[in-house]
Parts: structure tokens; sequence; C-alpha cells
């Protein structure tokens, strides 16, 4: 079978969810082989590749990989795909994900296809576009497919196999150690699940009035099990950080269930949070543009409604 | 200093967008087209550099005739000179293809900074700045909070998943922009009058020695199979909150199984 190239999405260490999705997705079109790059390759998240269905995992550790911007893990990218020629290239729609994806596009001269919600074994990619408002199917017609998949669009599903680890040499050009990486900073995470994973979101804006009004929002989600997002208006006003906002130029999510609360529904917001498979808003302006995208809507005050139904989720759960 | 910004003609953020029937282009004849609101943002961040350090802004866009009228905009805020890449062939070009001709059209111009949004609202992909500094073999500082130059050396803030990474490049440097660097500038009467007699050189593929079939639908590398308008969203269940606002809400997810 052919050999699919999966781009291991990982953070400290830990695979993120996400590569366990595109794992499952690349079983359908091939066989796939996982590819670590950068360090902190451990046991543990090896076996993790494994139980999901890689049989090979190329490792490219080197401090090279994790000190400069991109450039070094697309190299060593393109050189494995010259070495393995595989059937397609996976890899997470994140921002890194997307801008690996392009280099790759322009070191192999192939087709890159990004924020694909689905991919067909003959490779066509099904894409959402203009907010979800227009369904596409495309194709990469030259060179090796290179697609981008959002978190979310497949249920990730154990089958265990080899995940042998095969090292991988790290040899950078001094061409892609342009943008040097001389510090890192790290913004307070908490115990919740990440924004783009999560399957649940639960977000405020400006409605919830201040930094302490988050309290009902964060009460909400960690009553659900859900990851907090935020509104520019709410992330602006400096009230929750910016890295939890949902949007055109914050995070795109795509939950199961997403909880809009005192967000009007300004179209660079929807841009990140239209193709929610069920969306609840909570906005005491009936006219407020969100409820056009409402499976369920309560038109009240936040901190009336959000509240009670905090305590009703505990209570039914109870 | 020198620095180019690259700028996009979008469709109207709030217009409706639509794909062409026939080749599955996007309609760009039936909205408004409007300079890219993220590209706002780049022009902003080279006109401050070049309050603080000196130099010239150039804009550079590709796109059809009528995307004179985004460089145009931009020149009003306050760039000096624009390159406009104007030809027929170019029209379905896919972001391997943009990438190309905005390089060709950079390169060997002595460029210190090229500047770029991080999104066009369009397209949505992220990816031509990337590509322009892989093509060019400059270093790549994209998704910006914070830039500064100081000598030959420019030093950013990158937004990251986690956080952001403090990232240094020796100059000449791709850069992208986050909505967060800055507040852009309106262009004031006085700016609108003066940009109508800056220079803005139009290019054709022919002069940046690019073949025709290299570019637009013809030579994408990727091409769409088929679309469809997903059918509007039935209207869900409005209720108004009369005490027991949060309970039916409670109830919903217990009948769709969240809870
Ligand atoms: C270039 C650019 C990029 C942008 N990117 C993003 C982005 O990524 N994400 C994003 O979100 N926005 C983005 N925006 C901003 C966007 O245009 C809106 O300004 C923003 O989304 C508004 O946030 P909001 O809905 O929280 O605030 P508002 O529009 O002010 O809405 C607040 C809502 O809360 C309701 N409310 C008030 N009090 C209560 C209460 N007690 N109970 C219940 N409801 C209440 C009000 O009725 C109102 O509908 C961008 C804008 C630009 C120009
Ligand atoms: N046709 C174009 N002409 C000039 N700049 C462009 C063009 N297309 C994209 N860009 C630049 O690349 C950025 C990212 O675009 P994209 O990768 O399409 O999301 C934009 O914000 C612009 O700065």
């Amino acid at each position: 079978m052919a050999e699919i190239l999966v781009v291991v999405d990982h953070a400290e260490g830990a695979v993120k969810k996400v590569t366990l999705e595109l794992l499952t997705l690349a079983r359908s079109l091939g066989e796939p082989s996982a590819v670590w790059l950068g360090s902190g390759a451990s046991a543990d998240a090896l076996a993790s590749l494994a139980e999901y269905g890689a049989q090979t995992v190329y490792v490219a550790e080197g401090s090279d990989l994790d000190e400069f911007v991109v450039a070094p893990k697309t190299e060593v990218l393109a050189q494995l795909v010259a070495e393995k020629s595989p059937a397609a290239v996976l890899l997470a729609s994140s921002a890194e994900g997307k801008e690996i994806a392009g280099r790759l596009a322009v070191k192999t001269n192939s087709g890159v296809i990004t924020d694909a919600v689905a991919v067909e074994p003959d490779f066509t990619a099904t894409q959402s576009v203009f907010g979800g408002a227009v369904v596409v199917h495309s194709r990469v017609n030259t060179g090796t497919p290179i697609i981008t998949v959002r978190p979310n669009s497949t249920a990730p599903e154990p089958a265990a196999a080899a995940g042998a680890r095969v090292d991988v040499a790290v040899n950078v050009s001094d061409a892609a150690k342009g943008a040097k990486v001389t510090g890192r900073t790290v913004a307070q995470k908490g115990g919740r699940p990440e924004l783009s994973e999560a399957a649940i979101v639960v977000s405020g804006g400006r409605g919830v009035g201040g930094a302490e009004g988050f309290g009902v929002v964060e009460a909400l989600a960690d009553s659900l099990g859900a990851a907090v997002g935020a509104s520019r208006a709410a992330t602006d006003a400096g009230w929750y950080p910016h890295q939890f906002q949902v949007g055109q130029t914050g995070k795109t999510v795509s939950p199961q269930l997403y909880i809009a609360n005192g967000i009007s529904g300004a179209i660079q917001h929807r841009a990140g949070m239209q193709t929610s498979k069920t969306i609840v808003v909570v906005n005491k302006d009936p006219e407020a543009p969100i409820f056009e995208l409402a499976d369920f809507g309560v038109v009240g005050d936040l901190f009336a409604v959000v509240p009670q139904l905090t305590d009703e989720i505990g209570k039914r759960r109870g | 200093m020198k620095i180019a910004v690259c700028v996009k003609q979008v469709p109207d953020t709030w217009a409706e967008k639509k794909l062409k029937s026939d080749d599955s282009t996007l309609d760009r004849e039936s909205a408004e087209g409007v300079l890219n609101e993220l590209d706002e943002y780049a022009v902003e961040e080279a006109l401050r550099l070049i309050e603080a350090h000196g130099g010239e802004v150039v804009v550079v866009s590709m796109g059809p005739e009528r995307a004179g009228e985004t460089v145009r905009k931009a020149l009003s805020m306050g760039a000096d000179a624009g390159i406009h890449v104007v030809d027929d062939n170019l029209r379905g070009s896919d972001a391997l293809a943009t990438s190309a001709v905005l390089a060709k059209a950079l390169e060997g111009r002595g460029f210190d900074l090229i500047i770029f949004g991080s999104e066009s609202t369009d397209a949505r992909m992220s990816v031509v700045p990337a590509m322009v500094a892989e093509r060019l073999g400059i270093p790549q500082v994209t998704f910006s909070q914070k830039v500064e130059v100081e000598g030959s050396t420019v030093r950013a803030e990158r937004v990251t998943e986690y956080g952001f990474d403090t990232v240094e490049a020796a100059l000449p440097a791709v850069v992208s922009v986050v909505e967060k660097i800055n507040e852009p500038r309106y262009p004031s009467f006085k700016g609108i009058m003066a940009a109508k007699k800056k220079p803005v050189e139009t290019l054709a593929l022919a002069e940046l020695g690019i073949e025709p079939t290299a570019v637009g639908l013809a030579g994408a590398w990727t091409a769409v199979a088929d679309f469809a308008e997903r059918p509007p969203k039935a209207a869900g269940t409005i209720v108004t909150d009369e005490g027991e606002g949060g309970a039916r809400i409670a109830d919903y997810l217990v009948e769709q199984k969240f809870i």
C-alpha cells in the first residue's frame, strides 16, 4: 500500500489529538507513517502513534528544528518526501502546519490544499469556505498532494501498528537558519482542553463586562469539560488572554458544541466558529446577528442564564 | 530602509462571496473590492518603521485591473510607490502561482523588509508569506505582533499556539503581521490627493519572465472538482429568558446528548 506521511503535531513532548485524527484518516488513504520533527520524541509519544496506526515513525531530532522558524522542518520533510515518494503528506491546519505545507509545496513543486475537513481515497479534499456557506471539492493535480486538515474533522480510532522508529539525519542548510528563536513566552495554560481541539467551547464577549465576568464563563466551561474562548472585543480589552481569541485573526474552532455568551456575531468572529456542529447562544439583544447561527438561543442576561445553566448541568449529572 | 508591502484586493468582508459556475473561481465582479483588512496593518507597520528609520514604502499587488484601486488606497495611507502585476493569464492563480509572481516582482529591487498581512480574507490560507520567503531564500518572521528593526537586524514577537516566540533575523527578511500589532490610520484628504500623483509601475507576466501557462487556471497545481452552496441553516429555537433560560438550555443539551 502507498505510504502516507503524517506530520506529528506535538507540544511539550505530547502528541496532539489532531495527529491521532490524521493517522485515522491516513489509514483510509494508504499506509500511515508518522514524521516527528523537533525534540521530545519520548517512548510514550511514539507508542501513541503506533497505537493509532503508524507503521513507521520517522524521527528527526536536533536543536536546529526547534531554534529556527519553520524552514528547517520543511527542509527535513522535503528530504523525506524525495526519499520515500509518499502518496500524500498530511499536516494539521495550524498556523505552523500550513506554513510547513506551503514551503514544502514550493520545494517539491506540488499542489497544496489547506483547511480540509475530509479527504477521499482518491485524495479529493473537502473544504468549507466563505464561513461554511460553500462546500468545495478540490484535488492536487501536480506533484505529491500536500493537505492540511482541520482538527475535529475525523473521530480518532485506535488500530495498533508496528510504529517502528527510524531515525532521520538532520542536516539543515545555513539558508534555512535565518530566523532564530531567541525566547519563548508561554502564556498561562490552565487545565482545560486546548481551544482548537476541544469538543466543546464556551466563549465570552463584550457582554461579559470585564475580566471578573469571565468567571461565569469558566464555571460553565468546567461543568462541561470545555475549553474557554473569547471574542476580540474581550481579548483586546484585556479581559482574557489573546491566545483564546476565536475568529478570523484568532483560532478557528469546529467543536461539537459552541456556546456563545455576550457575543454579537461579527463576521470576523463567525469566520472562526461557524462550522461548529451545534451552536447555543445567550445574548440579551434579540437582534444580535449571532442568533442567525443558533440551534438554540436564549434572549436574556448572561449573568442570570449562565450560572443557572451551570447549576442545572451539575444537578443533571449529579 | 526600503520596505515592500504586499497587499491584496478582496471582496468586501460583508459581501456574500460566490464561486462562478463555469470555472469555480471567485466571482470578483459581484462584490465591491477592498484592501484586505489584514493588509492595512502591514501598510501601517511599514509606515511606522519608515517614520522611525527613514526610507521608502512600495506596495506590491497582483490582481485584476481594478486592484489598482487597492494600490491607491495604500498610497493614500502614505506609501510612496506601487507595483501592480496585472495580466489576464493570472486569473485563477493558486498560492503557488501567486507566491511565484510576487517573488519575481520583489526580487532584485533591494528591499530590506517585505511585509505581508497574516491572511487574505477570501483565500484564508495564510501561506503566501512563507512561500515567498521560501522562494526568495530569505528569513521568515511571520505572525508578528511586534516588529523592531535595529541596524541590519529585525526582531519580532511571533504569535504561537502557546503564547509567542521572540525571533531575530538578518535583513532582508519576510515579515507578516497580525491585527493586534497596531491601529491602521485612515487616509487623510491630503493623502488621497497626493496618492493620485504617486508612481505605480504596471507589470505584465512577460516583463517578469513568467510563462503564461505556468500560472492562472491553466497552471494551477490544484483544481476545484465541484462545489455546492450549503443549504441555509434551519432556524433554531430562540426563547426569551423568564427565569428559566439556563434550565431550558440544559434541557436542550440533555436532548442533544451533551449531558
Ligand atoms: C481585522 C479585524 C480582525 C478581527 N478579528 C476578530 C476575531 O478573530 N475574532 C473576533 O471575535 N472578532 C474579530 N474582530 C472584531 C469584530 O469585528 C467584532 O468587533 C468583535 O467580534 C465583537 O466582539 P463582541 O461580539 O464580544 O462584542 P459586541 O459586538 O460589542 O457584542 C457584545 C454583545 O453582548 C451582548 N450583551 C451585553 N451585555 C450582555 C449581558 N449581560 N447578557 C447577555 N448579552 C449581553 C450585546 O447584546 C452584544 O450583542 C476583528 C475585526 C477586525 C477589523
Ligand atoms: N494577489 C496578491 N497580491 C499581493 N499580496 C498578496 C496576494 N495574495 C496574498 N497576498 C499577501 O499574502 C498574505 C496572505 O495571503 P493568503 O496566504 O492568501 O492568506 C496577504 O495578507 C497579502 O499580504
